[in-house]
């Protein structure tokens, strides 16, 4: 008999990025929440870069704010500078990021936690998970309480049985030196969960004091500062930005890690885990890149109310004294302080094969996780899991339907779908190029998209959907006047087209028409409308590129129905494939590890051909027979 | 990324294509029957085929444009009530093997594409049109042909050809990895003038394509024909036969026995019947370790082959080695040449036929007698029926080149969007429909390439 138990209808193990939106979500829906963390100081702390979004995590915060999440909104208070990346190129790929004062976006998401009505934080180490006949029913702590739940999430990030690295130093700690976690895996394998180790690093932080910022290029925020949330106030955070810093590393650089390559422990085999290609060491890059003269290297301030500074570009687990004599090779670095050292951490996580696209685990009912603790990487990919492991848990609790999105909805579909379809060996990190129909999955949409199904699912509110739909429609109507809207041949039209260098019409167009050409768009045509109406920015910008890429739309939006008909055709979870005679033997053996939902799901298990797939869609109609 | 083929209509030659020349073209889908009034003009002038009943037959002709292709019988039938349970024409030509083939292509050139094994047959079922027992059939039959065309249509691929697309495809994926890294990267990987590169990049890979499209008419890509095999041992007269039949000194020939160590290729045509000619190394047994080779390989080749032509030297004794061939050719296809009627013959016409089973002719390879009555005797074999083309060549012939114009396109389309304008991620979406285009023709699949590419060619990240 425990000393203390405690009842709950969810358990969230773990206040990183994952679990504050894990718990957030739970409790929002009503369910009496409990939130661990080994220390309530770090709660949604950021042990690594000082930065939310980027190429396609921006996607995903944006996305995650659509559903009702809290990253896009804590972000938007907190930061420090803004920018859109890629704004050169085609919508699709356009990504904010921004630098946030660290402690700041801490601070404020526990203020957010600490008053959500439902929500308990309780700082304590959870050791043991609690399984009854395929059942989670709770959990329990290092000093043996005992909290029943009918649902439970995992989101322990990086804190798993963890080591920091850097030369022949080796702590059993998490990040920033905070307690590991060291007791929760022996649980976890013997309730026949598959674990694996992976490694991830982070650079050194330094002091502001000790750089020489003359010898660097000054990178500034955007002037036109778009925030992250959808529900932010644009004008709210025009605010002053503070500035990063490029510099270079250069052949000396180089010429002392290839001289102490052998003291770092990732070259002598010291480190076991394995690492992310996407997010290498600077010992990484000089030995796979040799041909490259240099490497950008990124200063990036940690906050307002510190001196410390992010080396963006330069994690390490080389020894301190080699840091140090790296660091000092570059330009504006020449007598640098180091506040903390660079290091590697290793961390146990599990084989995200054994979940379901719920993000519950196949074999234990009502386990649920999410984050870095399920193979992937960065902030933004922890917080879009850590929403859907939660709403899920809460699903099953309510006793509603399951919530899956699919690769054709969201990225964060997409980010999912790959951890649970495809072997996954390294850190899993979201990038465009994942996204087949990245042209609808753009950032600039994620409202559009996603609203509704956060309106669904209960986190977003009548009124806020309200105004979705009412944007939708002054879409609609302002794409649908532009189709029709002719403009003739006259002069004034003429001397326009020619001012931007366009071809004079010969007969009349549509505004449409125009708006397509390469060299013009809809908010240049503006002085030749006479009747446009006064449209908000962002329902501007959808008209503009709902018709200037029109063509392209169309030709994704025709894959995604093609998509939709494989993944609308259920398989049985339970089912036997080695009773299907006519498939390979590779495919019953992967089909029998992986029990997909769907048969498009089976079709993007590598190892499963198209043929496997034909068969397995005459064996479905089969079935579908017997049972008639 | 997903390829941008999603039309559902799909066609294929219903038909084996053998001696009489007689052919269906059988299309299937949605759109078949507008497809088919795109290239069938009814010789009653205006008559449509959208506006005719179901079940009836009609009297035309097939043209792509101006040009005429051949006069058919199209049948048109609805669906529910078709083979596949889908809306379906099926034309029925008798203008031979190569014209069955230009008509498949001119209905996938205006919007079928080809069918993949066995899918008319899963078509047929899925939509309800066969009894459930047949269901193992049905799945046994499309993962053995699926099977067999996989292998064969990258075994039928000329040597060159299969490099070309391999070095073509590796190119266009270097490209997007660069491309896609800049995106996700932006900081560290400038695409700042790449468009003009990448411009200069493409001119040569749109010359190569087009002029493996125009290969591909030529049937160049694939061999097409029946794939006939002369086996015999050392200098029995194999190579000299060759060289009779292809009219050149194309193998090598000389007094020493051994001296053909690989296996050559030639296509001929007999009376209207293409024959693709494999010579190969004699058959004996050896220990030279060069010449094993050649032999084990020459065994492989007999092994597909659809006809066998087993030379026999007439001037020396049957011997083990001879043997070996008489095994090999047991219950095949095969025509047996009593070689060497110029020298004195030890083995006679009837003593062979009765050993082998098969035909027996005497030539002299030398003297080119003989050869003539060789041809009728392949003809005969060909005409009654005994000898097939091998349909699915046709067809992979006819699949390669649909990618391979759709490669086309879609890398002038990259081209086109960056005339354009259009910013640099517009162009990975055509470039990546070439590379799985491309891809089909291997029988390689996608999966992870393009963020492998990324990660092994470009330095990214923190």
């Amino acid at each position: 008999m425990p000393f203390l138990e405690e009842n709950y209808d969810i358990v969230v193990v773990g206040a990183g990025h994952a679990g504050c939106e894990a718990a957030l979500a739970c409790a929002r829906l009503g369910l009496e929440t409990i939130v661990f963390t080994v220390s309530v100081d770090s709660i949604a702390l950021m042990p690594c870069n000082p930065n939310i979004g980027g190429s396609s995590k921006g996607h995903l915060v944006r996305e995650l704010d659509a559903l009702g999440g809290e990253m896009g909104k804590n972000i938007d208070k907190t930061f420090i500078q803004s920018k859109m990346l890629n704004e050169s190129k085609g919508p699709a790929v356009h990504s904010l990021r921004a630098q946030a004062d660290k402690q700041d976006y801490s601070r404020q998401m526990r203020r957010t936690l600490e008053n959500t009505d439902h929500l308990t934080v309780r700082q304590a180490e959870v050791s043991e998970i609690i399984v009854e006949d395929h059942r989670i029913t709770g959990v329990k702590t290092f000093s043996g309480a005992v909290y029943h739940a009918k649902a439970v999430v995992l989101a322990t990030g990086t804190y798993l049985k963890a080591r920091c690295i850097y030369g022949d130093v080796s702590n059993a700690t998490g990040p920033n030196g905070l307690q590991a976690a060291n007791h929760l895996t022996d649980s976890l394998i013997a309730n026949g969960i598959e674990m694996f180790r992976f490694k991830t690093g982070t650079p050194a932080r330094v002091d502001r004091r000790s750089i020489d910022f003359t010898k660097m290029e000054e990178q500034f925020g955007d002037e036109q500062i778009v925030p992250f949330s959808f529900s932010t106030d644009p004008e709210s955070v025009q605010k002053e930005q503070v500035s990063c810093w490029l510099t270079y590393t250069n052949e000396t650089t180089h010429q002392i890690i290839r001289d102490n390559l052998d003291r770092s422990p990732l070259f002598s085999g010291a480190i076991e885990g394995t690492g992310p290609r996407y997010c290498p060491s600077i010992e990484d890059k000089v030995v796979k890149f040799p041909d490259k003269e240099r490497h950008q290297v990124f200063i990036e301030p940690e906050g307002l109310y510190t001196n410390e500074m992010y080396l963006g570009g330069m994690s390490s687990s080389l020894p301190e004294d080699v840091q140090y004599a790296m660091y000092r090779t570059v330009p504006g670095l020449e007598h640098v302080k180091i506040v903390r050292n660079a290091y590697a951490i290793e961390y146990d996580c599990i084989n995200s094969l054994q979940l379901k696209p719920s993000l519950e685990f196949k074999a234990i009912r009502g386990l649920f996780s999410g984050g870095q603790f399920n193979g992937s990487s960065g902030y933004e990919e922890a917080a879009v899991q850590g929403f859907m492991a939660g709403v899920n848990a809460a699903m099953l609790v309510l006793g509603r339907e399951p919530f899956v999105l699919d690769r054709s909805q969201a990225y964060i579909g997409v980010l999912i779908d790959d951890l649970v379809t495809k072997e996954n060996h390294e850190p899993y990190r979201m990038m465009t190029s994942r996204a087949e129909y990245r042209l609808l999955l753009r950032q600039d949409n994620a409202d559009l998209r996603l609203r509704g199904i956060g309106h669904a699912i209960g986190l977003v509110d009548d009124e806020t959907y309200e105004h979705v739909l009412q944007k939708e429609r002054d879409i609609a109507a302002e794409v649908e006047r532009l189709e029709k809207t002719n403009v003739g041949a006259n002069p004034r039209i003429q001397e326009f087209l020619e001012r931007h260098g366009s071809t004079a019409l010969k007969t009349g167009a549509t505004l449409a028409e125009l708006v397509r050409r390469p060299e013009l768009d809809y908010f240049m045509l503006t002085e030749i409308d006479d009747n446009r109406a006064d449209l908000p920015r962002d329902t501007a910008e959808q008209v503009n590129i709902n018709i200037k890429y029109e063509g392209y739309l169309k030709r994704q939006q025709q894959q995604v129905a093609q998509f939709k008909k494989l993944e609308s055709k259920k398989l049985d979870p339970d089912f036997d494939y080695s009773t299907v005679k006519s498939l390979r033997r590779e495919a019953v053996q992967k089909l029998n590890q992986l029990k997909p939902v769907s048969i498009g799901q089976a079709s993007r298990i590598s190892g499963v051909s198209p043929a496997d797939i034909s068969v397995l869609l005459v064996h479905l109609e089969q079935l579908r027979h017997h049972k008639a | 990324m997903q390829s941008r083929k999603t039309t559902d209509t799909i066609a294929a030659i219903a038909t084996a294509m053998s001696s009489s020349g007689i052919g269906i073209v059988r299309i299937s889908g949605s759109d078949a029957i507008a497809i088919a009034d795109q290239i069938f003009r009814s010789k009653k002038k205006g008559k449509k085929l959208e506006n005719v009943p179901s079940h009836t037959i009609h009297y035309g002709v097939i043209q792509d444009g101006e040009e005429v292709l051949d006069e058919v019988l199209a049948v048109v039938m609805r669906g529910p009530h078709s083979y596949t349970a889908e809306d379906t024409v099926e034309i029925d030509c008798h203008g031979g093997v190569l014209i069955m083939k230009k008509i498949l292509e001119t209905v996938i050139k205006y919007g079928a594409r080809p069918a993949e094994p066995g899918e008319f047959t899963k078509r047929a079922f899925l939509n309800g049109r066969m009894d459930l027992s047949q269901a193992e059939a049905v799945m046994d039959l499309i993962n053995s042909s699926n099977e067999y065309a996989m292998k064969s249509s990258v075994r039928q691929l000329k040597g060159s050809v299969s490099g070309k697309i391999r070095k073509l495809r590796e190119n266009i994926l270097y490209q997007i990895a660069f491309i896609e890294s800049a995106l996700d990267d932006p900081e560290h990987i400038s695409l700042d003038g790449y468009e003009e590169s990448l411009l200069k990049i493409l001119q040569p890979m749109i010359s190569e394509t087009e002029q493996m499209v125009r290969s591909a008419d030529n049937g160049r890509i694939v061999s097409e024909g029946v794939k006939t095999v002369i086996l015999g041992k050392p200098n029995a007269g194999k190579s000299s036969l060759m060289n009779v039949l292809v009219g050149e000194e194309r193998a090598i020939v000389t007094d020493i026995a051994g001296t053909t160590r690989d296996t050559l290729e030639e296509q001929i045509r007999l009376q209207g019947i293409t024959l693709n000619v494999v010579d190969t190394a004699g058959i004996r047994e050896t220990d030279d370790v060069v010449e094993k080779i050649g032999v084990n390989k020459a065994k492989m080749t007999a092994d597909d082959a659809d006809l066998i032509i087993y030379v026999v030297d007439g001037s020396c004794p049957l011997d083990e080695n001879d043997a070996i061939i008489m095994e090999l050719i047991r219950d095949r296809k095969a025509v047996v040449l009593l070689n060497k009627t110029d020298l004195d013959m030890v083995v006679s016409q009837e003593e062979l036929e009765e050993k082998t089973g098969h035909p027996v002719i005497a030539i002299s390879a030398k003297e080119e007698t003989g050869i003539e009555e060789l041809e009728k005797v392949i003809q005969g074999m060909f005409y009654e029926g005994k000898l097939d083309f091998n349909n699915e060549v046709i067809i992979t012939n006819v699949r390669h080149k649909t990618a391979l114009t759709d490669t086309l396109k879609s890398l002038k389309m990259v081209e086109q969007s960056i005339h354009d304008g259009m910013p640099e991620d517009f162009l990975t979406i055509d470039l990546m429909d070439a590379y799985e285009q491309l891809g089909s023709i291997l029988g390689e699949a996608v999966e992870d390439d393009l963020v492998n590419e990324i990660f092994s060619r470009f330095c990214m990240g923190k």
